[in-house]
């Protein structure tokens, strides 16, 4: 395998051919924030979150392969502040309340406020109409945490690789749709699963709640992207 | 559901061989069929063919005419665009609705007329304009309008409620629209004189990259809008490593405003459809693909037809051009009403039979496109002017226009002008020389480009139509001294909010965010920090977002804020740096209504 070199804010890295800048910087010890992007699945680039400058152009380091020579800029306050305002978008878009949700210490939304000091979001609440949907045996759906992120979408699917969830409708009106039958049949290790893919507290497991204490969760110690950064 | 619609659906499923790549085909013949996809059908649909449920509802859900609820046996679509609103769209949307005693988005009660609103279908020389059963009503009055529920009330067809045809080809057997082309002025790319078979009988004497290399020598870049350079995209295709390659002509020409690609494929078929086998010859395909838009639906027949002409000349179909061993011919797929479908990735996608969202690049469609093949997507004009160049030569193409933007552009115009229609002109008219030809001299402002291009203003009337200067994909709207201005600004968000496809965040929610704030400066409750506000969230939303919709869709704020910030300084208060937007008169207004009173509010201004 080819080594290639390139440079995030002056960070001379090295990359495998093939890979994205999000994964290059990360073996780097450099942290790009994401939130679509998940380990092992297909990019979506979709939560934009990981955007990047390259040579004056903006490009999602989730699905943009590194090239030789490439100067990436990653931490800069622009870019940071245009971060920070997809974090608050995602805030006002749907309706979260953070005090209640079972995922709340694990979930990543609300770990990056924290990471992006948001104090209350700079655009006004849009307070959409979005259900709650109790019909799945093992899940939880709650569409007003979901952040189409697609991770679900493209993480989940039955035996023969037909998709459970998906995206319905287009524009500010999309949502998470499923297909009841193959909902339905999801084992307690998939919905677990689903329930991890989900960054989120739009997934939840149906029987079990509230297992790890607050104080004790996932980023209530160390902040987000925290691990990469003291490595 | 009855055993009699599922045996339906199978035999529209088992027409297309229930192929998944044939999906829109399906859905439209069961909504054509039903009036409307509903959840039983998609489970139908998705049962008979292995698929899971929601992957049928995600593509039924995405384009705008497939609907989950009945739309009546006649369903009426007006276009909402900027022009027919200009033109009375108004009273003729009120006209309908008075006479078929249903609201916009809804069907009468006997499931008989359903009316709804709808992005630009392409006429905006001729607006108010209105889809019925998928045929065009141009010009229509409020008068118009009430005969028309008269007729569909009658239980007529919907063929025989078009009165006269329009002008050209239009007539026709295979169209009898009462469109009219409106081409005021011919140019010598796409107008000159054409033999059929001349181009490709020139190309397939030539080796492919010969073909290649004339198309660099002309310069030409894509008329599609980006503008990327045509000689290039196709050596990338060529060169790329593949089982297949294709040949995708964009139809789908959604930008407000534009229309010149419908004349196109209305007068020039043949031109189109040889330009696009020179295209196939030069990188190596054997297959086209023409996707037309679904309002372009009316042209299917007569376009079908031509192909069948072009097979038996030979300019088509095996050993095509007389090219022993070049097989080439051309496949029409239709879209359902999505405006990013016109973005090419979104195209191919929507091809394939899929819900019509960008794909992430790398890789890019030369390398990975149709079928993850290495395909060419190319606008009508630009497949036109390459038959062309073939013919001339690429010296003599770059000739026309200026340095950077070589030969001619089908403008499409509208608006407050006298000859409203399509010209072509040469690239660096300015847009001053523009508004003489077109008589629209008094305007105040012109929209280049559509909705995703920009304002300009008197100032800058002297600016050149062009690449390196004001790019257009050929959309020109005249703006008249009496229109409100933050209007049609408005009119332009609410289409971009419409027409997103949802996948990220920036497009998705920005646009509406971007709408709101202007609403709020429009309804006078802005400060000096709201448009600070408006400024710096179209920057975040232009290089946040993925694809060319969310890049592209700040402009008619952005650009209005740069060439017209008075008209938005006189919108909003300068005495104080915060008004909320929170109005309690109109919070309480509907519950004051309804229970007669008169509200009690203090108001501060
Ligand atoms: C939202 C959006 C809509 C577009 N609509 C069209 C269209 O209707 N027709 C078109 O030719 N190109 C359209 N484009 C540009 C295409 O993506 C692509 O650049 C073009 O078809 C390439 O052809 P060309 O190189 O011949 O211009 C659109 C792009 C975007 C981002
Ligand atoms: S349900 Fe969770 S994983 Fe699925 S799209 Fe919504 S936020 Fe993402
Ligand atoms: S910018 Fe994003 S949401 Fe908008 S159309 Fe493109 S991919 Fe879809
Ligand atoms: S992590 Fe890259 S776009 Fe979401």
């Amino acid at each position: 395998m080819s080594e290639i070199k390139f440079t995030i804010d002056g960070k001379e890295c090295t990359a495998r051919a093939g890979q994205t800048i999000v994964e290059a910087a990360s073996s780097s010890g450099v942290y790009i924030p994401t939130l679509c992007n998940y380990d092992g699945l297909k990019p979506a680039g979709a939560c934009r979150i990981c955007t990047v400058s390259v040579a004056g152009r903006n490009m999602a380091a989730c699905t943009t392969p590194v090239a030789s020579g490439m100067m990436v800029e990653n931490n800069t306050p622009e870019i940071n502040d245009m971060r920070k305002s997809i974090i608050e978008m995602l805030f006002v878009e749907g309706n979260h309340m953070c005090p209640v949700c079972e995922k709340s210490g694990n979930c990543e939304l609300q770990a990056l406020a924290y990471r992006y000091l948001m104090l209350a979001p700079r655009f006004p609440y849009l307070w959409p109409r979005r259900s709650v949907d109790a019909s799945i045996p093992k899940l939880y759906k709650d569409g007003n945490r979901c952040i189409q992120c697609l991770r679900c979408v493209r993480g989940i699917t039955a035996a023969d690789g037909r998709k459970v969830f998906g995206l319905v409708d287009r524009g500010g009106r999309v949502r998470i749709g499923h297909d009841p039958e193959l909902a339905a049949s999801l084992g307690e290790e998939q919905a677990k699963r689903a329930m991890e893919l989900c960054p989120v507290g739009s997934l939840i497991r149906k029987g079990v709640g509230y297992a790890v204490p607050i104080g004790k969760r996932k980023y209530d110690g160390t902040p987000i992207g925290g691990e990469l950064e003291r490595a | 559901m009855g055993n009699n619609v599922s045996s339906k659906i199978k035999s529209i499923v088992d027409k297309y061989g229930g192929d998944r790549g044939r999906m829109l085909d399906i859905i439209r013949d069961v909504q054509e069929e039903l009036r409307c996809v509903s959840d039983e059908s998609v489970s139908e649909i998705a049962g008979m063919m292995n698929l899971s449920r929601v992957d049928v509802d995600g593509v039924v859900t995405f384009y705008h005419f497939f609907s989950k609820t009945p739309v009546g046996k006649y369903s009426v679509y007006l276009n909402n665009g900027v022009t027919a609103v200009m033109n009375g769209r108004a009273a003729v949307a009120k006209a309908f609705a008075e006479a078929a005693g249903t609201a916009f988005g809804g069907t009468t009660a006997d499931g008989s007329i359903g009316l709804f609103d709808t992005s630009c279908i392409g006429m905006n020389d001729q607006e108010p304009a209105a889809l019925i059963n998928g045929i065009v009503f141009t010009r229509l009055t409020p008068d118009r309008a009430k005969s028309l529920v008269a007729g569909m009330k009658a239980g007529k067809k919907v063929a025989e409620l078009v009165e006269e045809f329009g002008d050209g080809a239009n007539q026709s057997d295979l169209i009898r629209s009462m469109v009219r082309n409106n081409i005021r002025r011919k140019g010598p790319v796409l107008f000159g004189d054409f033999t059929s078979g001349d181009s490709i009988k020139k190309a397939v004497a030539m080796k492919p990259v010969d073909v290649i290399e004339q198309m660099k020598i002309s310069n030409i870049r894509g008329r599609g809008g980006a503008g990327f350079p045509t000689g290039m995209k196709w050596e990338f295709c060529g060169k790329a490593k593949a089982g297949k390659r294709y040949v995708v002509c964009n139809a789908d020409e959604g930008e407000p405003g534009t229309f010149k690609d419908r004349v196109i494929l209305t007068e020039l078929p043949h031109l189109l459809f040889e330009g696009m086998a020179v295209g196939g010859y030069a990188v190596g395909a054997e297959e086209g693909i023409l996707y037309l838009r679904a309002e372009y639906l009316y042209l299917r027949e007569y376009l079908q037809d031509v192909l069948g002409k072009l097979r038996e000349k030979n300019v088509l179909g095996k050993n095509a051009g007389g090219k022993s061993g070049f097989n080439f011919d051309i496949t029409i797929k239709i879209g359902a009403g999505a405006y990013i479908c016109g973005e090419e990735s979104a195209l191919i996608e929507s091809a394939e039979g899929r819900r019509g969202e960008p794909r992430n690049r790398p890789p890019f469609p030369v390398e990975a496109g149709y079928l993850n093949q290495p395909t060419t997507v190319n606008n009508v004009e630009t497949y036109c002017a390459a038959a062309r160049i073939i013919i001339e030569g690429g010296e003599w193409f770059r000739k026309f226009g200026t340095n950077q933007s070589a030969g001619t552009k089908l403008l499409s115009v509208s608006g407050d002008c006298k000859k409203p229609g399509i010209y072509e002109i040469e690239f660096g008219t300015t847009v001053q020389t523009l508004l003489e030809m077109v008589e629209g001299r008094t305007a105040k402002a012109v929209q280049i480009g559509g909705p995703s291009g920009a304002c300009v203003g008197k100032k800058d009337f002297g600016h050149r139509i062009g690449y390196e200067d004001l790019s257009t994909g050929g959309s020109v709207i005249v703006i008249g001294p009496d229109r409100d201005l933050l209007q049609i600004v408005k009119n332009f968000m609410e289409f971009f909010v419409e027409e997103s496809c949802g996948w990220c965040v920036p497009c998705r929610a920005g646009n509406v965010l971007l709408l709101n704030k202007l609403e709020k400066v429009m309804d006078g409750h802005g400060t000096m920090a709201d448009i600070k506000e408006l400024e710096s969230w179209c920057l975040t939303v232009k290089s946040m977002s993925r694809c060319g919709l969310g890049q592209t869709s700040p402009n008619p704020i952005q650009t209005t804020l740069k060439n017209f910030r008075e008209i938005y300084e006189a919108k909003v208060r300068k005495d104080v740096d915060y008004a909320t937007e929170f109005d309690l008169s109109r919070a309480v207004k509907a519950s004051c209504e309804a229970a007669g009173r008169i509200p009690n509010v203090h108001e501060e201004h």
